[in-house]
Formats: C-alpha cells, sequence, structure tokens
C-alpha cells in the first residue's frame, strides 16, 4: 500500500529550499559518468532538465514522440513567463509571488513546493536570456514586463505572443549541444509504452519505435516523466493532437499515485467551436485581457439578433454592453483568474446572452484600446495573435470584436510527487504539467512555462543527486534482465489484443464520444447526477472500444490508428479516474466547480474543513475501484481565506 | 464542398510512390485543411484501407510539424501560414487538390506525405545555441540590449524549422533556416564571443547534410509561414565571410 510522505524540509517556509540545499547528496563527477538517467519528454522541463544533467555529467537518454524534440507542446504557449523580478518596481517580491500562486490555486497546492517555485523563477529568467533569448525590451534596453490574470503587479516577461516557443527552442538548442557532447542521447518518434520496475524502483521504460514499430527496452537508474497534460480526454482542447496522458496512467498501473485528476483548468479566451468535424480548439492568449474588454449584450433582445448575424457587436452602444467582469469583479476586471472568467462566460450564456451563431460565444473587443493607444501600439502587442485569429475565423479583430469562448487547458491534477518530484514509486520523477504540486486546483497565466523551467533547471538536477548518490555503486541495467522481459511480453500482448479487436469503428469515434460525455458531466460545472452518470458511461463506451474498434494496418511498420488507440484506452481509464475524483470532492476550488457547492452569489464556496488535501489514487488493478489516500494541506506562511477578486 | 485529391502514398522509404485520388464529399468551408484530411482518412479506414499518413501536432501554426505541399507550394494557397491554418474557404467547390511531401534530398520520405527533418536538428546541434551551463549567469537586465537589435533578433528567431524554405527552393537549400539562427545570435551580445564558430560550423553542415546552394530567387521567403526575411540571409553571408577571414579557430 502507497504511504504517502511529501518529505518537505525543515525549517521556515523561506529557508526550506536553501535547508535543503544544504543537506542534499551529491554525486561527485567521476561517479556521474556511471549513472544513467532516463527522461521522457522534450518540452520546457524534459529539454531543460536533460540539458543540465548532461551538463553535470550524467549519461542522459531523452525521448519523444514528435520527430524533433523542438515540436513539444510548450511551443504553443504565448503569453509569458513570470518572476518575481519586481524589475518594474510596482511591489512584487518571492512571497508575493509565492502569494499569488497559492491563492490563484485556491489554496489546494503544497506550500513548501510553490515557495521554491517563486524562489527560483528568477534564476529561470538570467538563465534564459544567457540563451540568447529574444524577450521583449523596452528603448532603454532593459526587459519589459506585462501583468496577467490573478496578479496585481507586472510580473510576466514575454516575447511577443510566442513566449513558450522562445523558451523552449532556448532549452532545445542547450539539449543539442549536450547531444553534439554524447552526454544526450535522443530517440525521436518513440512513444513510450510502460515503467519497468526492479525490486521495486523504476529502471527503465518499454517504447514503440513509430517508424519501425519495433517495441523497445531502455534501462537506467531513474527515469523522469515530463509528458506533460492529459486534457486530450476531453478530444477537443487547446493541446497538441499528440498529447496524451499515456505515460502517467502507465506509472499510475505501476504504483504512483495519481493526485487531483479532477483538476483540469478551462481557459476562457478560446476561439469558439464550429462544427462537429472540428479536431483542436485554438487559445488566444490571455495576455489579450490586458487591453481587451470583455462583454455581452445586455439586452437579451440584441444577443437574439447577433445569434442570427442580425446585429453586429460593432453596432451595439456603448450602453447596452455589459462587461460583465467589470462589474462583477472591479478589482480585477477582465484580469480575474481563468476559471473565474471561464465560469463567467458560461454564466451569461447558459442565460441567453451569448453571441456568434451557437449562442456558445462573448466579445473580446480591443476599440477602446485602439482608441486609446493607437492600432501600431495593439498591432506590436497582440499582432501576431490577432492574424492567427483571422486565419481561423475570417474576420478581422481590427474591426469587429472577437468572439471568444472557455475551453480545456491544461491539467493542474498530475502523477504525485514529494518535494523531491519524486512519485511514490521510487527513482521515478514527474516534472512540469505531469506532476501535480504547484498549481492547487487552478494555474494561474504564464505559471506553467515558469514551473517547467524551473523543475528541469533548477530543482531536479539537486534532488534527483540526492537519490542518485546512493546508487553509484549500482552497475549499468543492460534491458536485459528477467523484468524487462516480462514487461516486454505484458506491452506486446496489450498491442496484440488491441490489433485483433478488428471491429467497426474508428479509434476517433471512441474518443470523440468519450470527449463528450466529459464536457458534458465532468466539464465547467459538475455536479453529482452527472458525474454518476460519467461513472456509468465511461465503462460502457470502454467495453464497446474493447469489442468494436477498428484499427488499421499493422504493429511493425508506421502505424497512427495504433498509436492513437493505445493513447484513447489510457483515456478511458483516465476518464474515469478524473469523474471519480470530482464526485469524491464535494467542495467547489478553483477549476473545478461542483454545482452544489456555491456563495449565494454564484462564487465558488470551498469547504477547507473537509477538502483541506491532496487527493492521491492508487491503482489496484483492472476493474477494481481505486484507493483514495489524503495529503492533508497545512498553511504556515498563508491564512486561508475565501478567494475574494472583487 | 465536394473535392478531388490526388496524394502521394508510400509505403516506407524503400518502397516506390505513387500519386492517388479520392473524392470527399460535405467539407465545410470554415473546417482545416487537416480536418478534410481526417474526414478522408475516417472514411478510408471504413473501408478498411490505410489511411494517409501525414505529420501534425499543434494544428495552431507554431510547433513546425506539418509539412505539405499543395497544388504546387509549401502550405498550399495562402501566405504566412502552415498547413494547419489552411482553411477550406480558400479553395472551391468541385477543385482538383494535389497534396505532396516536401521534396528534398536532405528529407528522405518516411512514409505517404512524412518525411524526416533530422538534418535541421543536426545543424542546430552544430552550433545553433549560446555555450552556457545551467546556473551561474548574470542577471537578466546586466546587459541592455537595444530594442531594434532585440526585435530584429526576435524576427529571426520565430523560425519553426517547418522545411518550407527547403521545400520551395529549386536547390532545396537550407540558407533561410540556418540563417535565422545565425541571425538571431548575430544581433545580440550573447554568444559573440563564438560567432565565427557557430556560423562556419553550421554552415558545413548544411552543405555535408546534401542541402543546395542559394541562388537568390527569394522563394523561401515567400513560403516561408512566419515571413522571415531573405535579409537574413546577407546577415548570415556577412558573418560567414568575416569568419573566413579573420576566423582564429574552427573546431569545436
Amino acid at each position: 500500500m502507497i504511504k504517502l510522505d511529501a518529505k518537505i524540509p525543515e525549517g521556515k517556509m523561506a529557508d526550506k529550499w536553501t535547508n535543503y540545499i544544504d543537506h542534499a547528496k551529491l554525486v561527485n563527477p567521476s561517479n556521474k559518468r556511471k549513472l544513467d538517467i532516463i527522461i521522457v519528454g522534450t518540452g520546457l522541463a524534459g529539454a531543460s532538465a536533460a540539458a543540465s544533467l548532461g551538463e553535470m555529467g550524467y549519461e542522459v537518454k531523452i525521448f519523444c514522440y514528435q520527430d524533433s524534440p523542438r515540436r513539444a507542446h510548450s511551443i504553443a504557449a504565448q503569453g509569458g513567463i513570470n518572476a518575481a523580478k519586481n524589475y518594474p518596481n510596482d511591489g512584487d517580491s518571492v512571497y508575493r509571488l509565492f502569494y499569488d500562486t497559492i491563492k490563484g490555486g485556491d489554496y489546494r497546492a503544497r506550500e513548501a513546493n510553490v515557495y521554491r517555485l517563486a524562489e527560483v523563477s528568477n534564476s529561470i529568467i538570467d538563465q534564459c536570456v544567457a540563451q540568447g533569448i529574444p524577450f521583449a525590451r523596452e528603448y532603454g534596453g532593459l526587459l519589459d514586463n506585462r501583468s496577467f490574470g490573478g496578479a496585481q503587479v507586472s510580473r510576466t516577461f514575454y516575447a511577443r505572443g510566442q513566449t513558450g516557443q522562445q523558451l523552449l527552442l532556448g532549452a532545445y538548442s542547450a539539449l543539442s549541444r549536450q547531444i553534439k557532447s554524447g552526454k544526450v542521447k535522443l530517440f525521436n518518434r518513440q512513444d513510450m509504452l510502460d515503467v519497468v520496475k526492479i525490486d521495486g524502483r523504476a529502471r527503465g521504460i518499454i517504447t514503440r519505435n513509430l517508424i519501425t514499430g519495433k517495441i523497445e527496452k531502455h534501462a537506467a537508474h531513474a527515469v523522469v516523466l515530463a509528458t506533460g497534460g492529459y486534457g486530450n480526454v476531453f478530444f477537443l482542447s487547446t493541446n497538441a493532437m499528440g498529447s496524451n496522458g499515456s505515460p502517467a496512467m502507465q506509472a499510475f498501473r505501476r504504483g504512483a499515485a495519481f493526485a487531483n485528476p479532477s483538476y483540469v483548468q478551462i481557459h476562457p479566451t478560446c476561439i469558439p467551436v464550429h462544427g462537429d468535424f472540428q479536431s483542436k480548439l485554438t487559445l488566444m492568449s490571455e495576455s489579450l485581457r490586458n487591453d481587451g474588454r470583455i462583454w455581452v449584450p445586455k439586452n437579451i433582445d440584441d444577443a437574439k439578433k447577433v445569434q442570427k448575424g442580425e446585429l453586429k457587436g460593432s453596432q451595439i452602444k456603448e450602453e447596452d454592453r455589459d462587461y460583465y467582469l467589470e462589474r462583477r469583479y472591479p478589482a480585477f476586471g477582465n484580469l480575474v483568474p481563468r476559471d473565474v472568467a471561464s465560469r463567467a462566460a458560461k454564466e451569461r450564456c447558459d442565460a441567453g446572452y451569448g453571441v456568434g451563431v451557437t449562442g456558445l460565444a462573448v466579445f473580446l473587443d480591443f476599440s477602446e484600446a485602439i482608441g486609446r493607444l493607437g492600432k501600431h501600439v495593439v498591432e506590436a502587442r497582440y499582432g501576431n495573435l490577432f492574424q492567427m485569429y483571422e486565419k481561423i475565423v475570417d474576420d478581422n479583430p481590427y474591426e469587429t470584436p472577437m468572439m471568444i469562448y472557455p475551453a480545456i487547458h491544461y491539467t493542474m491534477g498530475g502523477i504525485w510527487v514529494d518535494y523531491n518530484l519524486m512519485t511514490t514509486v521510487p527513482g521515478l520523477y514527474a516534472l512540469g504539467e505531469a506532476n501535480f504540486s504547484d498549481h492547487g486546483a487552478n494555474r494561474l497565466g504564464a505559471s506553467a512555462l515558469m514551473q517547467g523551467l524551473a523543475d528541469g533547471y533548477f530543482v531536479l538536477p539537486y534532488t534527483i543527486a540526492d537519490y542518485l548518490a546512493d546508487q553509484i555503486h549500482v552497475p549499468r541495467f543492460t534491458g536485459n534482465e528477467p523484468e524487462f522481459d516480462e514487461v516486454y511480453n505484458e506491452v506486446k500482448s496489450r498491442i496484440d489484443k488491441l490489433m485483433n479487436v478488428k471491429g467497426t469503428q474508428s479509434v476517433d469515434s471512441f474518443h470523440k464520444r468519450l470527449g463528450h460525455i466529459m464536457w458534458e458531466n465532468v466539464g465547467m460545472g459538475r455536479d453529482e447526477a452527472g458525474l454518476k452518470k460519467a461513472l456509468v458511461e465511461i465503462p460502457k463506451l470502454r467495453e464497446e472500444f474493447w469489442k468494436d474498434v477498428r484499427i488499421t494496418g499493422n504493429i511493425e511498420e508506421f502505424n497512427n490508428e495504433l498509436e492513437k488507440a493505445g493513447r484513447v484506452v489510457d483515456f478511458l481509464d483516465l476518464g474515469e479516474l478524473m469523474a471519480r475524483d470530482a464526485l469524491n470532492r464535494t467542495e467547489s476550488c478553483g477549476g473545478h466547480f461542483r454545482e452544489e457547492s456555491r456563495t449565494e452569489e454564484g462564487e465558488a464556496k470551498r469547504d477547507d474543513d473537509n477538502f483541506a488535501y491532496v487527493a492521491a489514487w492508487e491503482y489496484k488493478g483492472e476493474g477494481q475501484e481505486p484507493e483514495l489516500h489524503k495529503e492533508h494541506l497545512t498553511f504556515e506562511a498563508i491564512k486561508l481565506v475565501q478567494r475574494n477578486y472583487k | 464542398m465536394d473535392l478531388i485529391l490526388k496524394i502521394w502514398r508510400q509505403a516506407n522509404t524503400q518502397a516506390k510512390g505513387k500519386m492517388a485520388e479520392y473524392k470527399v464529399s460535405g467539407i465545410s468551408p470554415d473546417s482545416s485543411f487537416f480536418e478534410m484530411l481526417d474526414v478522408l482518412n475516417q472514411d478510408l479506414i471504413e473501408k478498411g484501407e490505410d489511411p494517409v499518413a501525414f505529420d501534425h501536432d499543434c494544428r495552431e501554426g507554431i510547433c513546425g510539424t506539418c509539412s505539405l505541399y499543395i497544388n504546387g507550394r509549401p502550405h498550399g494557397p495562402d501566405s504566412g501560414i502552415t498547413t494547419c491554418q489552411l482553411h477550406m474557404r480558400k479553395f472551391k467547390n468541385g477543385d482538383t487538390i494535389h497534396v505532396e511531401p516536401w521534396r528534398a534530398k536532405a528529407f528522405p520520405i518516411v512514409k505517404d506525405l512524412i518525411v524526416n527533418r533530422g538534418a535541421f536538428d543536426e545543424i542546430i546541434q552544430a552550433g545553433g545555441y549560446v555555450s552556457v551551463n545551467t546556473g551561474g549567469v548574470p542577471d537578466a537586465n546586466a546587459i541592455p540590449i537595444p530594442k531594434f537589435d532585440s526585435d530584429l533578433a526576435m524576427d529571426a528567431a520565430s523560425c519553426i524549422g517547418c522545411g518550407a524554405c527547403v521545400a520551395t527552393c529549386k536547390n532545396a537549400s537550407a540558407m533561410l533556416f540556418v540563417a535565422a539562427k545565425v541571425s538571431q545570435f548575430a544581433h545580440l551580445p550573447q554568444g559573440k564571443i563564438e560567432a565565427k564558430r557557430r556560423v562556419q560550423n553550421m554552415v558545413a553542415k548544411m552543405d555535408e547534410l546534401g542541402f543546395g546552394n542559394c541562388s537568390n530567387t527569394y522563394a523561401c521567403e515567400q513560403e516561408c509561414p512566419k515571413e522571415i526575411s531573405v535579409s537574413h540571409i546577407a546577415t548570415m553571408n556577412r558573418e560567414f565571410l568575416t569568419a573566413k577571414l579573420i576566423a582564429q579557430t574552427k573546431d569545436i
């Protein structure tokens, strides 16, 4: 049975990380050469970890499913990266970044991890600038900042609307340098299929070469998962098509606890859904809320006319517009956190005031900003986003207000890790979006990039040494140990089973149906009846999948249908786990909104007496209910209060 | 919309490929090109046939994975976009659309429309970085950089590594790709001390991998989804020439 021990260091909050570094075990340079580390995923967390560990002298193998490490989905992050530099002299500090992150996460994150994140945030910016990342600058030559949701200071560094791209290319360059030096070996176009344990410790992985279809065994002293989030459970999300939750589920089935699976972030500013063939939702950066104002018509008749195409947004008079975020949350206005903004949009649309053909959209309007700043300033700030919008929607946002609607974006839940970022399986680590640790029940904008790079550049290199220091006498693993053969055979028989279903329905058709169940019942608003319904429908869908899925082609060749099928198998299990977790948590917190738990004003109502804990689920075997373990959250540095952005 | 598709099919790198014809119907003009191909693939799967393999991932124009040569143009009949940002409203009902993979010696075909662009990774590994280790770097604001230079560096850095520049070039030259990285660093003080080594190593690697030379047709700039200017090639040529004239060292 799993025992949760967060291993938080002693001392005052501000001293914990320093104390940890002072006392952590080290591996000397000649021993680092004898130690192998596997990293799965080449996004910000994986690439930065691989580069750093390679530089330090470890032997690293890194894996990605894409054709190149530069394509990992971190690349799509637009708005920026937070740090407590306080360059604008507006009252920021490490404590304030820590406080905002805990509060933004609705008091469901672990304080010590978040404080460390805030502490190392400044080093990330220094590192990125040293790598030659072209952050936006002022005319004086110094770095520029802007503000993001959930903060009253400007602490976000950015590179136009392509911050994730630039940070990832920085980490990718550092990784490329290590690949050239031979310290890191790259395995691209490889899907991870399982974790291998020897004597209870993670010692390797099983992968499938996506070009040849061959199943491969890879061994190491430690395994690091930096495999991103599982938002694609919903089929439609802002994630890349290949983003998946499979490595996390494989770890789960091998004994890693899965924490807070129901915490999903629904991003308020995405391009609305247009039709049944849609494959993907596109995000419009949160940075747009710096200057854009969100509104719907004040009169329901106007809204109806807009939906029918009889009236344009720009024709509605100022006094007939309802700037509902500014009205409800005057202190933060359009910059309330994402969960609050998303629910407010849903509330207006559900009441019939939505715009667009479907009535499921709200306006994001720049006319006031263009009047105040001039078109050229707006263009300099958001030009590429406006262009992206115009290409997709065929409408010019400089002239007519954009239309947006919330969409699945990020998963705060993930593999449970302790302060070392180690899972409940010794020697198995989880970084970045793949773990659960820093964002509680809601992530603030520009914090995902911060966490990915913090974990990879500045946390894991210290904490993994503390584990590996005891492993220097363990000889290299070859991948020919019986434990590898055993898992290899299990993986092979799972794939054979999939290929032999030979049914009639495509993988995508099942994925779409799962997405529909999830969006309807485990989406923005959740209630007991809906969640129980999901817990009946998902197993039924799974049963149908195993009876009737059709996978074309063969195993030992390039086979995209087989890849997708493996992912959908895991999405089905994940969806069920998410619904179960959401059902258990009868409070509302952050992105998790239970209809039953709200204040008189309709805001989310937390229940700290009963739910101030991390829900960590333990796998109990196929077809068995997972077991719930609770890591109780204690708050030393911050007092628990109901979030208030009014 | 009803369309006729002529698509390059090739089982693997060694196999011989050919164009195959397919029909799709009932396509919404608001759907993306890939959503149209998704519909085709669903049809093929239902018939028990092998779906068309094509590279794609983010479907929002930033990861650089997608790489279709549509009606004779990389990323199709629109400018400033990747294939995944191409929408069917750019075509007419009844159109015949030709879809091919990138064609370049340095990008061998993997299957159908998928090519191997590992050569780009190798070029970056040859020197597309500033050689700093994690930690121990100066404060981010220690070196002021003129906004003008920083913006130029950002223009170059916005390259997504898709390979459209190579695909459209009659010489299959990678000059714009290499220049984008070289020029990013040429406009910044970081990494200046290794600038000469960088440009020489990257250019040598590009030549070694079988990319062609530049003959200044500017097709690469035309087809670049991020509209990266050929002026970066001029910057790279200047860097390269300076390095040749006054280089102290060429080794790694």
